[in-house]
């Protein structure tokens, strides 16, 4: 095609991960003529499935526990082909009707050396079984706590941040809606919410909880994907996003998509293409053109230019400003913001291609299609992360694990197994470098692995180490971290990547964000996309 | 007896300071420039000011004759505490043109202009003057210090800044014999440099870098050395400009010149954005009388945006005007009214004129006021008079500024006298 008979594109979307997916298709819904342009072979970004080993598939991004309902509903998910699988038998049908399969949940396990594990049915916990009377109990009374808390913060984590100096009508009552949930609370609850906003996860889980395994899970949980220890200040935050999330109307749910991630992204790019959005890949964007500070399209690594109204970035906002738009066309202050974006990842992801299912001790069969967690102690888990402090991997590493092969034969050849692990702590800035670094890791993580699992050494035919380097060159993520900067305080709502685009909207005109750098964050659930395509439709881009 | 008698001295263990000298800065309250030696001998009234922590004379001698030295015959002020940046690489003219408020791609090498640079909020950092040193270096010459903003806003330019402010000597000569006084001191072919030229000349082992500059709105010259050159430079001009007049000034004379050519002055007439404490006293360059540096045309530069939408949003609520005030009393820091009843903004500089022969200011209001209505204005003068204030209330004019335009500043070649 030549430049002369090209389409006239409307919104140029950079990146085809689901959160460019998603902005791209409810753009296109709108009628706006919408291209897609992946720099990678294929869609998906880290959430698509790839061949590690002959035979052996998996994606980097392997749980699905907040895919927002409306953007299953925008993009009529179900209809392009949307299933979940698990073990756990549940009542909960998938919200908005589903279309024959019912959502099924996937427990989360705390693994036990020596001991029976503990496990979390159903939406994250709802029963427990492995712990005592008491200690059920007891958390049950922090669970509903902890939901209650979740829930206030929920629509915050779900809209547009609140912009304090320019708030619509409808953003101020959105905003007065969180003050009226808090009231309702009642005072009592109302000054725990408060009081605890900030806390560590560990005092928190310390207040009410007994159990080892169950206090190391949450630690582990609140603290997965972010530079934080249990002990580190306002590490509960984490749980509460985990919490704010949901999966078929349960909060804190979390499932294992039939085909894997990459079927998910699979329904999500039929809707995308359905919406009649167009997707090229292999297609690198080297520019973001500005012409009297409004964007006004991008240039391609070859060269070729590609003009249109609205450019819709879903890559890493700080790779958007500095490397894309460059610091000649945006301001000193706001470069100071972008470059302090604080975004260097501390987990690694491993998949190890397995010549049959591993067994790990005193877990049923049915067990192992759960969510597997080592973290054995609120205390192990601070003691794996304070190496990574002074730039030093955990050497007794912490880690999620699952075996999607089992939810989904296809992902390895018949007998065999795939094993994903996110593996915490694994610095960025690895003191030693991971060229060296990366051998002694792997020993360390499966060390840890034979412990909770005798004999899974002997199965590995195959084993891929992702540190947060690969990551980021594998999924162009500055410092591999996948929330695309810290979820922390101070870097999420109208922090989120940064003062002056936290609304989708950016300083260069014509130019929004929509990745997972953007408020609420990382995770796959689409909300970034879908909250900058409103945005984008509100400002009529 | 007491038996632990005091040791003498000699055994006493030496005590060793744990600083190293650059934490003992602060024993040194305000450092000597590098013409220190000369000027303390010709300092007769100890009449120092402190200029960015550096000891700067408010007055030598008399400062009504150091006044008449700029305009009647030369004077000589040492500019060396003005901050000074070192801008140097390929990506130098983009960098700065990303900066300031002026196209910097106009700006020739062997040139100077006069400019500015705000924040993202479009709120003036500070002005000053840009010297295209050669095609890939410049010198940024300006009131306040702007380390690491300049280092931030080279991020993603392949560009050097440094702090060249100590390692610099500068001087000003400024008045009608400058120029003869630069001759006879054989700085040849001084005689081309036109208004905001610059040139090296040679002196001594080194050279000097003289451009047609300065702060007065007269005939003058700025003169930029390494501080190895500046007292034997400090002595040849001297030499030369015996028969001419030459003489060392303060500051107090050198603020009455700036303020005939209308020129302000950082900090004095307008607060700079990041010394405002109080959100409403920052201000854009439209509201500082700035405005005609802002180049739309030029593509992006930091505060655009802002200055942009303040402009079309009608958010300027600020001007800042000339004023004539009738009789003679000085209106210094005067609240001005309109109809002597609604107070509309605030004289910020103000003496009696002696080239005008008027009584002078230069205030800033608040719009509509000095924008487009300029009429009943006033101000209040609280006069001093044998501990009693007597207050006068004055009628103002706004005026053009300069309040002083004198032909020699630009004629070319420059007059001898």
């Amino acid at each position: 095609m030549t430049s002369f008979d090209a389409p006239k594109w409307d919104v140029l979307v950079i990146g085809g991960g689901h959160n460019g997916l998603v902005a791209a298709a409810t753009l296109a819904k709108s009628g706006r003529k919408v291209l897609v342009l992946e720099a990678a072979g294929e869609i998906g970004g880290a959430a698509r499935t790839e061949e590690f080993a002959p035979g052996f598939r998996v994606s980097t991004a392997h749980l699905l526990n907040r895919l927002h309902p409306e953007v299953v509903k925008t993009l009529e998910l179900e209809r392009h082909g949307l299933v979940f699988s698990g073990i756990t038998p549940t009542p909960a049908p998938l919200s908005g009707g589903a279309r024959g399969v019912g959502i099924r949940f996937a427990p989360s396990v705390a693994l036990s050396r020596d001991g029976e594990p503990l496990t979390l049915h159903g939406g994250y916990g709802e029963s427990l079984s492995g712990a005592s009377a008491s200690e059920q109990a007891a958390w049950q009374e922090l669970r509903a706590q902890l939901l209650r808390y979740a829930g206030i913060l929920k629509p915050l984590l779900a809209r547009r941040p609140p912009d304090l100096g320019n708030m619509s009508l409808m953003e101020s009552s959105a905003f007065a809606m969180t003050g009226l949930s808090l009231r309702r609370l009642g005072k009592e609850d109302m000054r725990d919410f408060l009081r605890m906003l900030l806390m560590n996860v560990s005092d928190v889980a310390d207040e009410h909880l007994e159990d080892d395994r169950l206090k190391g899970l949450l630690a582990f949980d609140a603290t997965l994907g972010s530079h934080l220890g249990p002990r580190s200040p306002t590490s509960l935050l984490g749980l509460y996003f985990r919490l704010a999330g949901e999966i078929g109307g349960q909060a804190g749910a979390q499932a294992l998509p039939v085909g894997g991630m990459g079927a998910v992204m699979a329904s999500v790019l039929r809707a995308a293409q359905a919406a009649g959005v167009t997707i090229r890949t292999d297609a690198s964007v080297a520019k973001i053109l500005v012409e009297k500070d409004r964007a006004t399209g991008v240039a391609l690594d070859g060269g070729e230019e590609i003009r249109a109204r609205t450019i819709v970035s879903a890559i890493n906002p700080r790779s958007t400003f500095l490397d894309l738009v460059g610091t000649r066309e945006i301001d000193t202050g706001f470069v100071r913001r972008i470059k302090n974006i604080r975004m260097k990842g501390d987990a690694a992801k491993l998949h190890l291609a397995l010549d049959r299912p591993p067994e790990f001790s005193g877990l049923e069969a049915a067990g192992h299609r759960g969510r597997l967690v080592i973290a054995p102690s609120s205390d192990h888990v601070e003691r794996a992360f304070n190496p990574a402090k002074y730039g030093e991997f955990s050497p007794e590493p912490v880690m999620e694990i699952t075996l999607p092969s089992l939810s989904d034969p296809t992902l390895a050849p018949d007998g065999a197994c795939v094993l994903s692990a996110v593996v915490q702590y694994a610095p960025y800035a690895l003191k030693e470098g991971w060229e060296a670094g990366r051998k002694r890791f792997l020993a360390a993580i499966m060390a840890q692995l034979e412990l909770y699992a005798p004999g899974v050494g002997r199965l590995v035919r195959h084993a891929e180490l992702l540190t947060p380097a690969d990551l980021e060159a594998r999924y162009r993520m500055p410092g591999g971290h996948w929330h695309h900067g810290e979820l922390q305080a101070d870097q999420m709502l109208m922090s989120r990547p940064a003062f002056g685009a936290a609304g989708y909207d950016t300083p260069v005109a014509g130019l929004f964000l929509c990745g997972a750098g953007s408020h609420p964050g990382g995770g796959v659930s689409g909300v970034p996309g879908l909250n900058a395509a409103r945005r984008i439709l509100e400002m009529r881009g | 007896m007491s038996k632990t008698a005091v040791k003498p001295i000699a055994e006493q263990p030496t005590v060793r300071p744990l600083h190293s000298p650059a934490q003992l800065h602060f024993r040194t309250l305000r450092i000597d420039t590098p013409f220190q030696p000369r000027i303390d001998t010709l300092m007769k009234t100890n009449d120092w000011y402190d200029w960015s922590g550096y000891r700067a004379p408010a007055s030598l001698w008399d400062e009504e004759l150091e006044y008449f030295a700029i305009r009647s015959q030369a004077a000589f002020f040492d500019i060396s505490p003005m901050t000074k940046y070192r801008i140097e690489g390929p990506d130098a003219e983009t960098f700065l043109n990303r900066l300031t408020l002026r196209d910097v791609t106009r700006l020739k090498s062997g040139r100077v202009h006069y400019t500015a640079w705000c924040d993202d909020a479009g709120h003036v950092l500070d002005d000053g003057t840009l010297f295209r040193l050669a095609e890939t270096r410049f010198r940024l010459c300006c009131q306040e210090r702007h380390l690491p903003w300049l280092l931030d806003s080279a991020i993603g330019f392949d560009v050097t800044v440094s702090e060249e402010t100590e390692a610099v000597a500068a001087l000003a000569l400024q008045g009608p014999t400058s120029f003869a006084i630069l001759r006879e001191a054989g700085f040849e072919r001084v005689e081309r440099l036109k208004v905001f030229d610059l040139a090296d000349f040679p002196h001594g082992d080194g050279s000097v870098t003289i451009s047609r500059t300065g702060f007065t709105g007269d005939l003058g010259y700025e003169l930029f050395m390494p501080v190895e050159l500046a007292l034997s430079l400090w002595d040849r001009l001297m030499e030369a400009g015996q028969s001419r007049g030459i003489r060392a000034i303060g500051y107090t004379a050198l603020n009455r010149a700036r303020l005939e050519a209308g020129l302000i002055v950082a900090n004095a007439d307008f607060v700079t954005a990041e010394h405002a404490i109080r959100a409403d006293r920052v201000r854009m360059p439209d509201e500082i009388g700035l405005g005609f540096m802002v180049d739309l045309e030029k593509g992006h530069f930091n505060g655009r945006r802002a200055i942009v939408e303040a402009r079309a949003k009608g958010r300027l609520q600020h001007v800042l005007v000339g004023l004539e005030i009738e009789g003679n009393i000085p209106a210094e820091h005067a609240i001005v009214y309109h109809r002597k009843r609604k107070e509309v903004g605030l004289v910020s500089a103000a003496i009696w004129s002696p080239m005008a022969k008027r009584n002078i200011a230069l205030a800033s209001l608040v719009r509509p006021y000095g924008d487009t209505i300029t009429d009943d204005l006033w101000v209040e003068i609280y006069a001093m008079r044998e501990l009693k204030y007597e207050r006068r209330m004055k009628r103002a004019k706004v005026v053009a500024r300069p309040f002083v335009k004198l032909d020699r500043r630009t004629a070319s070649p420059p007059p001898e006298f």
